[in-house]
């Protein structure tokens, strides 16, 4: 903070000159009286914020000392092993030879000041490296399954254990993840949207009853919905492993998910605009339907859209429900349906080299889809309820001119009508554009 | 002039209003008023057109089946469990064994298992999620902020199957030199001793490190880090200007503005958010049982191979099981369920406490 220095290291001379003055300028005139003839010139723009060549020296030097001091111990002192303890501990020796050169020119909150930017910075940078890296290895690891054609043209069940990448590929697990997410969605939108509408707009008994369970539900663990799951449609009514029952058991996680995400967009709906509605007199139904829901489209759609990327990345309920095959069934109540994680997680629990390769590549594509869904989710929500995109904005000018026209028309068609009605068209026909 | 006339005729009065307004402007009590003493106020009543009558139908409907729904996920596990839980009664919570064909079964092992790998997720997730945070929301270039909280979002999202492979296949092996680490300098510490190896040991047995708590921990630290910092972050971004600038005109450095204006705001949301990254640990599945050799004994050393824990014993148990055993698993479920639902509800309190009153309610 060079910034707050300065003027510290400037103050204590202030004072002297202040009381030296009195003496000699005694016998000059006390007041002055600053001339305006001569404007000063324009002051260049001081650098507030810049990077001194002590704080880059002491931030380098501090490194190079603890990875020095690092190695040191590492190789010669004590039989240290691996590469996290010594990223930890050369990390620790960096903080505190850092903190030290920092004191050495700079008062303690200063020092203090530097230490929490230097940890703050590097979590920071562990966290979204440790994220960044996962997916990478995922693909590093995946990436000679995912580089032949046939990994998302074929299923798995004519290839044998021994058989190269160029042979099978999890199609049938593509179109399992997509068949049961559909299931879910089929059942979890359509009453999770309801419930929310239901919450935000009929008050009573019913509707804290509701709101509570909804809650409570969210906290419900994934595995919980497979058992419940596993225990009704399969154990007691028989259905056997099924997309169905997999689809069943990721509505049940992902139902009170997406109710409460949608009643929390649906209650940032401004006020204003359905006070206005029903101040022009339309009904309850009028107003949800053409005030409420529209203006809160995108951001239903963003609670829809993160609703079925955590549906497609659920394992738990699906590896209870679905049953594991290599075959590609389009069948939801017949027959066990493989899907995305669990072919991940099976294939990799098989421990051979190319099994695992394909189970990498299958949680690879996974994370595409679920990549594609959230960027999706990003494109369509992300904005506030009642705020336009540039589409959105000229369809509405559009639109606004459309009526402009009309209520033209009508004024000229009813030139033999009274005075009055078309100086209101008129009117209307102003406001509108 | 013109405003009056336009007031005037607005309230339907005959005459434009004068230049002050009839004094009902200015003062607020209507003038009109004095000529009606007496006047009982209108009742007023609504009477509800067809199609709204059926939109509320609809609506309730939909509500009614969403609240039935869930009520009987939740009744139904409770009559399942119940059945198991009334054989096996109060030491269901002491045994550590899981029998429950024959001989005993419990969740004491299972709950510490699944306590502890949650704790030690918790704890390698709070100086992550909160420096997470605090750089997003102090430090980070303005232009470099929305990105990093879409990658934030994005990685809230990554299904844990792909965390469950990284930390079987890489985490697994590149963790045990730093538990073996931790063992030699503070095995001291019972909670970091491990059975049959003694300390400094040149020679000991791989194995012995493996699949233990610690790497599990770490693993789910790094799944709930992304929930726990977005909703830091979200509090923290909301951290009021002015008290901020009054700190730097005081002469605060950053992170002296940090600790007395950010921390102090945000205080609710981080340990909410912190424990919203609990409940999640608590529930996690396919992570866990990727990494952890499950065992049935209570286990309180966090270093040492072998753990358990309630979501990964269902995973394991449920295909092979007879009905009963069904139920004895939905009773174990039960238990993490009313532990999530628990540290879910202190969360939700705590998070909306903290945000009432700092922010205009939406």
């Amino acid at each position: 903070m060079s910034v707050i220095d300065e003027p510290f290291r400037s103050a204590p001379s202030t004072p002297g000159t202040a009381a030296g003055s009195p003496s000699g300028q005694a016998a000059a005139s006390r007041t002055t009286v600053p001339s305006r003839a001569a404007p000063r010139p324009p002051q260049p723009r001081r650098q507030i914020a810049r990077v001194r060549r002590e704080d880059v020296l002491a931030f380098a030097g501090s490194g190079a000392s603890a990875l020095a001091a690092t190695a040191v111990l590492w190789t010669q002192l004590a039989p240290f092993t691996g590469i996290l303890g010594f990223t930890v501990v050369g990390w620790c020796l960096w903080v505190l030879t850092y903190a030290m050169l920092v004191a050495f020119d700079n008062n303690r909150p200063t020092m203090r000041d530097r230490i929490a930017a230097f940890a703050v910075h590097s979590l920071a940078l562990l966290v979204i490296m440790a994220l960044a890296f996962i997916a990478i290895y995922t693909i590093w690891r995946g990436w000679t399954a995912l580089t032949h054609v046939n990994f998302y043209t074929k299923d798995l069940h004519t290839t044998r254990s021994t058989d190269p990448l160029t042979k099978g590929g999890v199609l049938h697990a593509i179109f399992g993840t997509l068949i049961e997410v559909g299931i879910a969605m089929a059942i979890a939108v359509p009453l999770g949207l309801l419930a929310a509408v239901f919450l935000n707009e009929v008050p009573g008994v019913l509707n804290r009853l509701v709101r509570t369970v909804v809650d409570a539900m969210t906290a419900l663990p994934d595995i919980l919905a497979g058992l419940f799951i596993y225990a009704t449609l399969i154990l007691i009514f028989g259905l056997g492993l099924s997309g169905l029952a997999a689809g069943c058991a990721l509505a049940v996680t992902t139902l009170s998910i997406i109710c409460r995400a949608a009643y929390v967009v649906l209650r940032l709906v401004p006020g204003g605009l359905t006070e206005a509605s029903y101040a022009l007199g339309s009904g309850h139904w009028r107003t949800v339907w053409h005030v409420t829901l529209p203006t809160a489209r995108s951001g239903l759609a963003t609670a829809v859209i993160l609703g079925a990327a955590r549906a497609i990345g659920e394992t738990a309920p699906v590896l209870l429900t679905s049953g594991v095959t290599n075959f590609l069934n389009f069948n939801p109540v017949h027959g066990p349906m493989m899907s995305l994680p669990l072919a991940a997680y099976t294939l990799v629990a098989t421990g051979l080299p190319n099994y695992i390769a394909r189970g990498f590549a299958s949680a690879a594509v996974l994370l595409a889809l679920v990549v594609v869904l959230f960027v999706l989710a990003r494109a369509i929500g992300g904005r506030g309820a009642g705020q336009l995109t540039a589409g959105q904005l000229r369809r509405r000018m559009a639109a606004s001119r459309r009526d402009l026209t009309r209520y033209d028309a009508r004024v000229v068609a009813g030139q033999n009508g009274t005075q009055a009605t078309s100086a209101l068209a008129t009117d209307y026909g102003g406001a509108g554009a | 002039m013109v405003r009056h006339q336009r007031l005037g005729r607005a309230r339907g009065l005959k005459r434009p209003l004068n230049k002050e307004g009839d004094c009902f402007v200015r003062t607020g009590v209507p003038s009109v008023t004095q000529s009606r003493v007496g006047a009982v106020p209108r009742k007023l009543t609504a009477r509800l057109s067809a199609s709204d009558r059926a939109f509320r139908t609809v609506a309730r409907t939909g509500g009614l089946v969403v609240l039935v729904l869930l009520v009987l996920v939740g009744t139904f596990l409770f009559y399942r469990a119940s059945q198991a839980l009334h054989k096996a009664g109060l030491s269901f919570l002491t045994t550590a064994s899981w029998n429950p064909n024959g001989g005993g079964f419990g969740i004491a092992a299972v709950i510490v298992g699944t306590v502890l790998i949650a704790s030690v997720a918790v704890v390698v997730a709070i100086p992550l999620s909160l420096g997470t945070a605090l750089y997003i929301s102090e430090y980070a270039p303005r232009s470099f902020q929305r990105l990093l909280i879409a990658i934030l979002d994005l990685m809230a999202a990554v299904p844990s199957v792909v965390f469950g492979l990284w930390g079987a296949f890489l985490m697994q092996q590149r963790v045990v030199s730093l538990s073996r680490w931790i063992h030699d300098w503070f095995g001291w510490i019972p909670l970091f001793a491990v059975h049959g190896v003694t300390p400094h040991e040149t020679q000991p047995t791989a194995t012995a490190y493996e699949s233990s708590t610690f790497i599990a921990g770490i693993v789910v630290a790094l799944m709930i880090t992304p929930i726990a910092s977005s909703i830091m972050r979200e509090a923290f971004s909301q951290a009021p200007p002015g008290e901020r600038e009054g700190a730097y005109a005081l002469g605060a450095t950053r992170w002296g503005m940090i600790r007395a204006v950010v921390l102090p705001f945000g205080k609710g949301a981080m340990i909410g958010g912190v424990m919203l990254g609990l409940g999640r640990a608590l529930g996690e599945t396919i992570a866990v049982v990727m990494i952890i050799s499950l065992e049935f004994s209570i286990q309180p050393h966090i270093l040492q191979h072998g753990t358990s824990s309630i979501s990964a014993l269902i995973a394991a148990h449920y295909s092979e099981a007879t009905p009963f055993e069904v139920s004895a698993l939905m009773a174990a479920g039960l238990a993490l369920f009313g532990l999530t639902l628990l540290v879910n509800l202190i969360a939700a309190v705590i998070v909306s406490r903290s945000r009432s009153g700092a922010v205009s309610e939406a």
